[in-house]
């Protein structure tokens, strides 16, 4: 099987073409040319016409060029020595360490078996009420926070890694800025929080066919963990459009033909094989994934924050550098907020819908309409409510931000106008000083 | 049983999930073949012949295989196992059983496990129903078993042509599906038959006398269904909407609270999470209607985001097909397909390998006749014995960005009877269920007057253009009147149109409570009332609202019930114009 091939009859975009019997679909294999030795994946066998996509990319391949079919599918190292690492989108190194060859697994493995799943049931605490409070992180949810560029949501992403109790953390960076990628790992340094993290970063001037890698490898050691490590992993994935956009590039030089705004038809299921590797394992591990979706233009409908929707447990959406009330929403929170506090959800569902008569209130406010003694008190209590609940910067736990959710509710109205039933109002509500 | 004879065949090009074949004698279209490489057989399907090649598309994951690996052709077409036995079940696309592949392969799905779909251990209480020498036909009943709650009719199989006379019927007696239980002579040849038959997936069931016009309606509980946009049993609707708009709320509501004997979900490119909602909530709840678990009604086909798309293609005729099995014992299916857009992505897919011709966003040309196929396979059919069955099937789309104007809706919304579409700001203000009001519709028959729906519709649309205008001239700029009429139409759609799927009495709403309560409420819309400012009609209306959502939480003909309907009466009465 150690033998090479030299008779490279095709180059094109990253695909090239070499005549070799007897290769398996899928597998691996090494490009040695002048510019340096790199992987290439089979992507299409036709009779001894093997394609196969070099990560590299496939500048200064010659004709001649020496090709090694290692015979094995993409493969990682998964053990503990990867904590604390940092590796691109092929699995080597971008720290100063060794290369890493112990315990190799497959990546882009088999999907659960829905049959074992489990409901979810553990809160993630991230100390934001926009999360904790109004949509509960859940251990094994796959969410997406979609924003558009310029929003802080590095930040956020960081941040949320920084306070979620979790095991272990993977991040998963696509067509990152280097000052990004510099940024997660002071961040995670600065926190004491790289000594449980693994980083598969590639960056926005790294081959565009390690992109593509990325999620796939920091699933993979995930899974590894979950399952026979019982690990609680937390995989963050930014920027999931950036995979999307390197897998417009290379469908589109393989002439696939395009189903919407160039994308590939199979653009959905991509994406879904990665996001439901997000599961809880009944007596082992889980793995919650929180990725994020930059929206070009700001547009919603866009192919990916569209497909990315139909597949996530909800969305988070990062405007003007705040988690919008609405739109935003954790489809598993009503798994985990009945257990927290008797008053959660009622406080939840009755804090949101006073701020979308808020809303209302400004609105007909900027119009010019009368104002209300009622709108009066809608205002006062709109601008409390972004102070307090929506600011980024604040950081109390869930039961510091019901307990001032009531506070806020206090100053503003009477207990009658809030519509809450009366023994929640009874228990909670603040009493006069 | 003796191993089958394969036709051989060999790889010679591999594309994705696509497998070209080069086949050795001869080779049917839309046979199943199996690809033999390392130690795994991965089963697939011919979809494609051009010469001496044939492409299959491959059900599973394609890496390892070689140019040279043996390929086996089965000779008969996709195909699922029909027997007692399938209700409560999880199948994959394939009719694979999901927990006992779980069973032997753990948290993980395994590429080429394939296991029985049925029992084949299981004991079976055979009554016969015919004697010797009765003449039948292919999907006449010889006896029965019970399964779960029916008498599970074991047929002649759909495929065997003209009439057989029966020669001999196995007696009152426990057997297993693969005991002979009768077996039948045509005059020329005479044959046995168990309790199971396979029947190709891709072609509809057609042992049925004649189909009829679909006119009861089915009800679903759902007050804005079955008054506003009706289904009937036989029917089609479709639910498209975009993401979060609470198409699957919509779809579990469906499948636990509708008045049919069997319900079919299909989780075709779904979450995999939302199946497992089912799968652990069924078995506990309560069927009122028969007393047992909603799970003994229930088959899941489950082909979730995740799993092999060439399966997912195949998993809505899967469905199909069990829906139109339990069709002629006689019973209602619903079927509910959740969803049909992820179906023509993988059609979709597919045709983008073949490199066939794209039509519109890259779907295949055949996109509309294969969606107009499927929906035709629902319908309300007299069987041969006079007795009625009836498929129903619901469709969820997930149209692209929310916007109806694309292929797969488009396509849909030409062959169903009914149009239930979501929208997403009637999401966002939390109106649930968030079927628009003003632009789904329905071709069937609601359950209280449909003259009486048109007057209330009047209401809405009305409603909705005085809204537009208090836009622009503000509340002080509206007439009281109109100002009325407004809060009459939020009055109709937040006591009846919405329902609250999460309450336990509010969650279904019988036909009879439906009838009653319309009454009420038309009675308040036409009603004429002494209202002098608009803050007084506004607080007439909160009030009243209050207490007809106070209504809805309590049992229907309950004590609590007439004293809030009475609650109801005296505000009524107090405002009432004399």
């Amino acid at each position: 099987m150690k033998k090479f091939y030299h008779h490279i009859v095709q180059i094109s975009g990253n695909v090239i073409t070499v005549l070799a019997p007897n290769v398996p679909y899928y597998s691996l294999a090494e490009v040695v040319s002048d510019q340096g030795t790199s992987l290439a994946q089979v992507i299409r066998l036709d009779g001894d016409r093997v394609s196969l996509q070099v990560f590299a990319g496939s500048r200064g391949i010659a004709t001649d060029s020496r090709v090694r079919f290692l015979g094995h599918p993409m493969r990682v190292s998964a053990s503990a020595n990867l904590l604390g690492r940092v590796f691109n989108g092929s699995g080597e190194p971008r720290d100063a360490g060794p290369p890493l060859s112990d315990n190799q697994i497959e990546i882009g493995g088999p999907s659960v078996n829905p049959s074992r799943r489990i409901v979810p049931r553990n809160m993630i605490r991230t100390g934001l009420p926009m999360i904790d409070l109004f949509n509960t992180l859940v251990e094994s949810q796959k969410l997406p926070i979609f924003s558009s560029a310029g929003e802080p949501y590095n930040d956020l992403l960081a941040r949320i890694a920084m306070q979620a109790e979790v095991d272990l953390i993977l991040v998963g960076g696509m067509g990152l800025k280097y000052d990004d990628y510099l940024f997660f790992h002071q961040t995670l340094e600065k926190h004491g929080a790289l000594s449980r993290s693994i980083l598969f970063i590639h960056t926005a001037s790294d081959p565009v066919v390690e992109c593509l890698l990325v999620p796939d490898m920091a699933l993979a050691v995930a899974e590894h963990f979950a399952v026979n490590e019982n690990k609680r992993v937390l995989v963050l994935l930014t920027d999931m459009t950036n995979f999307c956009d390197a897998m417009k590039e290379i469908a589109i030089t393989m002439e696939q033909i395009p189903s919407n705004r160039g994308y590939p038809g199979d653009l959905y299921s991509q994406l879904a094989s990665r996001y439901e590797k997000a599961v809880d394992f009944e007596g082992a591990g889980s793995i919650t994934v929180l990725a994020v979706t930059t929206m070009p233009g700001d547009d919603v409908t866009h192919p990916v924050p569209d497909n990315t929707g139909y597949i996530t447990e909800g969305q988070f959406y990062l405007k003007q550098g705040r988690i919008e009330p609405f739109g935003s929403l954790s489809r598993l929170k009503q798994q985990v907020n009945d257990a927290t506090r008797s008053d959660h959800r009622a406080l939840m569902d009755t804090m949101i819908r006073l701020y979308a008569d808020f809303r209302e209130a400004q609105e007909k406010r900027a119009m010019g309409f009368r104002v209300s003694e009622w709108d009066t008190k809608l205002l006062k209590y709109g601008d409390l409510f972004e102070a307090r609940m929506m600011d980024l910067s604040v950081n109390i736990p869930l039961e510091k931000a019901l307990d001032l959710g009531w506070t806020t509710l206090a100053e503003c109205f009477e207990p009658a106008e809030t519509g809450i039933k009366s023994d929640l109002i009874a228990q909670y509500w603040p009493k006069a000083q | 049983m003796v191993r089958k004879q394969y036709k051989k065949g060999k790889v010679v090009g591999v594309n994705g999930n696509m497998v070209s074949v080069r086949y050795e004698t001869t080779v049917i279209q839309n046979e199943v073949a199996y690809v033999l490489t390392g130690n795994c057989r991965l089963k697939g399907e011919v979809i494609r012949v051009r010469g001496e090649e044939a492409d299959l598309q491959i059900f599973e994951d394609t890496r390892d295989i070689k140019i040279g690996d043996g390929v086996e052709f089965s000779g008969e077409l996709l195909s699922l196992q029909l027997g007692p036995g399938l209700l409560t079940k999880v199948f994959d696309g394939l009719q694979n059983p999901l927990p006992k592949l779980a069973e032997q392969a753990g948290f993980f799905l395994q590429r080429g496990l394939y296991l029985d779909p049925l029992d084949r251990e299981q004991q079976w209480a055979f009554t016969p129903q015919v004697q010797v020498g009765a003449v039948v036909s292919a999907g006449d009943a010889v006896g029965t078993v019970p399964e779960g709650l029916f008498q599970h009719r074991i047929m002649v199989p759909f495929a065997w042509p003209g009439t057989w006379q029966v020669v001999w019927i196995a007696p009152t007696s426990y057997l297993t599906v693969d005991n002979v239980v009768a077996r039948l002579s045509n005059g020329r040849e005479e044959r046995q038959m168990t309790m199971v038959q396979s029947w190709p997936v891709k072609i509809p069931i057609d042992a049925y006398r004649k189909k009829h016009l679909p006119v009861d309606p089915l009800v679903t509980q759902i007050r804005v269904i079955d008054t506003f946009f009706p289904v009937a049993k036989g029917g089609t609707f479709c639910v498209p909407g975009p993401f979060g708009a609470g198409k699957t709320v919509l779809q579990h509501s469906l499948s636990r609270y509708s008045e049919v004997d069997v319900v079919i979900m299909a989780a075709c490119g779904e979450r995999a999470g939302e199946v497992v909602e089912v799968l652990t909530e069924f078995p506990e709840l309560e069927d009122p209607r028969t007393g047992r678990s909603l799970m003994d009604r229930t088959i899941i086909i489950c082909n979730t985001s995740s799993m092999p798309v060439a399966a997912r293609e195949t998993s809505i005729y899967t469905s199909v097909t069990l829906a139109e099995y339990y069709r002629q014992m006689g019973l209602h299916v619903l079927l509910l397909a959740d969803s049909t857009s992820r179906w023509a992505q993988a059609l979709r897919e597919m045709s983008g390998r073949l490199e066939e011709i794209p039509g519109e966003e890259a779907f295949p040309a055949y996109l509309e006749t294969r969606i107009a196929g499927f929906y035709e396979r629902a319908g309300l059919v007299e069987l041969n014995d006079a007795s009625f069955g009836s498929i129903t099937i619901g469709g969820a789309v997930s149209p692209a960005g929310g916007n109806f104007e694309e292929p797969v809706t488009q396509g849909t919304l030409k062959v169903v009877g009914g149009f239930l579409g979501l929208s997403r700001d009637r999401a966002n203000a939390r109106r649930y269920p968030a079927i628009n009001p003003l632009d789904s519709w329905s071709k069937y028959h609601p359950v209280v007057p449909s003259q009486k729906v048109r007057r209330a519709r009047t209401v809405l649309q009305q409603g909705n253009d005085i809204n537009q205008m208090m836009k622009v001239v503000g509340e002080e700029g509206t007439p009281v009147e109109d100002f009325t009429l407004f809060l009459k139409s939020e009055f109709l759609d937040s006591v009846y149109l919405q329902q609250n799927s999460f309450d336990a009495i509010d969650a279904a709403c019988s036909a009879e409570r439906q009838n009653y309560l319309f009454e009420k409420v038309l009675g308040v819309i036409e009603g004429q009332f002494d209202l002098a400012s608009h803050g007084e009609a506004r607080s007439f209306f909160q009030n009243l609202r209050q207490l007809f959502i106070d209504w809805h939480y309590t049992p229907w003909d309950s004590g609590e019930f007439r004293a809030a309907e009475s609650r109801i009466d005296e505000l009524l009465a107090a405002k009432r114009r004399s």
